[in-house]
């Protein structure tokens, strides 16, 4: 796996215990985007996910131990950032992102020069259902987040992401542990890095079930909440001690 | 009143043994028992010196000793569980780090192994 051109792009695969829907994952990723490579980035998985992934023609990175999503994702990161790839698209190993969606996601994040393009599930011409909670919560943080980030995000949840180089950069140094995906925005519009949305179409899922559970959502808003709000007051503290530089790096 | 004391002087000996104990058996490494001796140390001194106890008391402005050494006990504990929990977030930050480079280096490894054959 090598990045080639100025366009070269890689897929990265964050999983667990995904034996049942990793294989059909990097197919469809393979058939959509041929000739792109696809990383799978294993998170210790008890299960058969490695062999499956490496069989659909998946290259794998294997962690020495769980590390959480955030951690999981970073590494994928890290060594697209170390490859030299300009593009990379993160799409979920249980089978719910649609692989159709990643040339629009790929052909935003190139013709608009956004730093980040998010696939929401929100934007297409019947949004998409959400369960009560998760709704309110996604609610909750559109309000939170609009006057942080000066504009609209729909999807504040998707795990549906594409990045450049330069966010790249900025992610294999810095990025969140736990739950990323809100607090990673904040992160980059702290840097005043710009991000757009595309619509994508979000599927239920091909096995297993969400990490997210009803008990865990209240600790979920919690911890999102506190991350946004200390990048918020870091990175504003940042910008008090260096009047008239601005914050384009880590 | 002396009960109270006689019970803290009792704990705060315990604690001693058990910290020594465990360093001496590398359960916990000198640097983190430091802590733990020094908390212990402090409630011996104060459970056994009344005059000690109530400068204390007459410093922290509160009518009984016993409130006096509780709150000094437990904000003993509080600081010391806040600075093992700025540890704990070092280590874990310091962990991830290196299970990351870990990965990336297996890969790298096994990318020339397959380059090889």
């Amino acid at each position: 796996m090598r990045a080639t051109g100025p366009d070269s792009l890689l897929i990265i695969v964050p999983a667990l215990n995904e034996e049942g829907a990793i294989g059909g994952v990097v197919r469809s990723i393979h058939q959509e985007v041929p000739g792109v490579p696809v990383l799978v980035i294993d998170d210790c998985s008890r299960d058969d996910t490695v062999a499956r992934a490496r069989a659909a023609g998946a290259e794998i990175l294997p962690l020495p131990h769980h590390l959480g999503l955030g951690g999981c994702v970073q590494a994928g990161y890290k060594l697209a950032f170390e490859l030299g790839f300009q593009y990379v698209i993160r799409v979920d190993g249980d089978g719910q992102h649609d692989a159709r969606d990643i040339p629009s996601v790929f052909q935003k994040l190139r013709s608009s020069g956004c730093d980040m393009v998010i696939g929401s599930r929100f934007l297409g011409a019947d949004g998409w259902p959400t369960g009560l909670v998760r709704g309110l919560g996604i609610r909750f943080f559109r309000l939170v987040l609009r006057p942080i980030l000066g504009k609209q995000v729909r999807d504040p949840t998707s795990g549906f992401v594409g990045v450049n180089h330069r966010a790249l950069a900025v992610f294999s140094r810095s990025f969140p542990l736990e739950y990323p995906e809100i607090e990673a925005l904040v992160v980059l519009q702290r840097r005043r890095f710009r991000f757009a949305e595309v619509p994508s179409t979000i599927r239920p899922r091909l096995t297993g079930r969400s990490t997210i559970t009803a008990v865990k959502s209240l600790y979920y808003i919690l911890h999102v909440l506190l991350g946004v709000f200390v990048n918020v007051l870091k990175f504003d503290g940042r910008l008090r001690r260096r009047p008239g530089q601005s914050d384009t790096g880590g | 009143m002396d009960r109270l004391l006689n019970v803290t002087s009792g704990l705060s000996i315990l604690l001693l043994g058990i910290v020594l104990f465990s360093v001496r058996r590398a359960h916990i490494r000198v640097e983190y028992s430091v802590s733990w001796l020094a908390a212990a140390v402090a409630m011996l001194v104060l459970s056994r010196t009344p005059p000690a106890l109530d400068a204390v008391r007459n410093l922290i402005g509160l009518p009984d000793s016993p409130l006096a050494l509780f709150l000094v006990g437990a904000s003993v504990f509080l600081i010391m569980f806040f600075r093992f929990s700025v540890i704990i977030s070092h280590l874990r930050d310091d962990n991830v780090a290196l299970a990351q480079r870990v990965a990336i280096l297996e890969y790298h490894i096994q990318s020339l192994r397959n380059h090889e054959s």
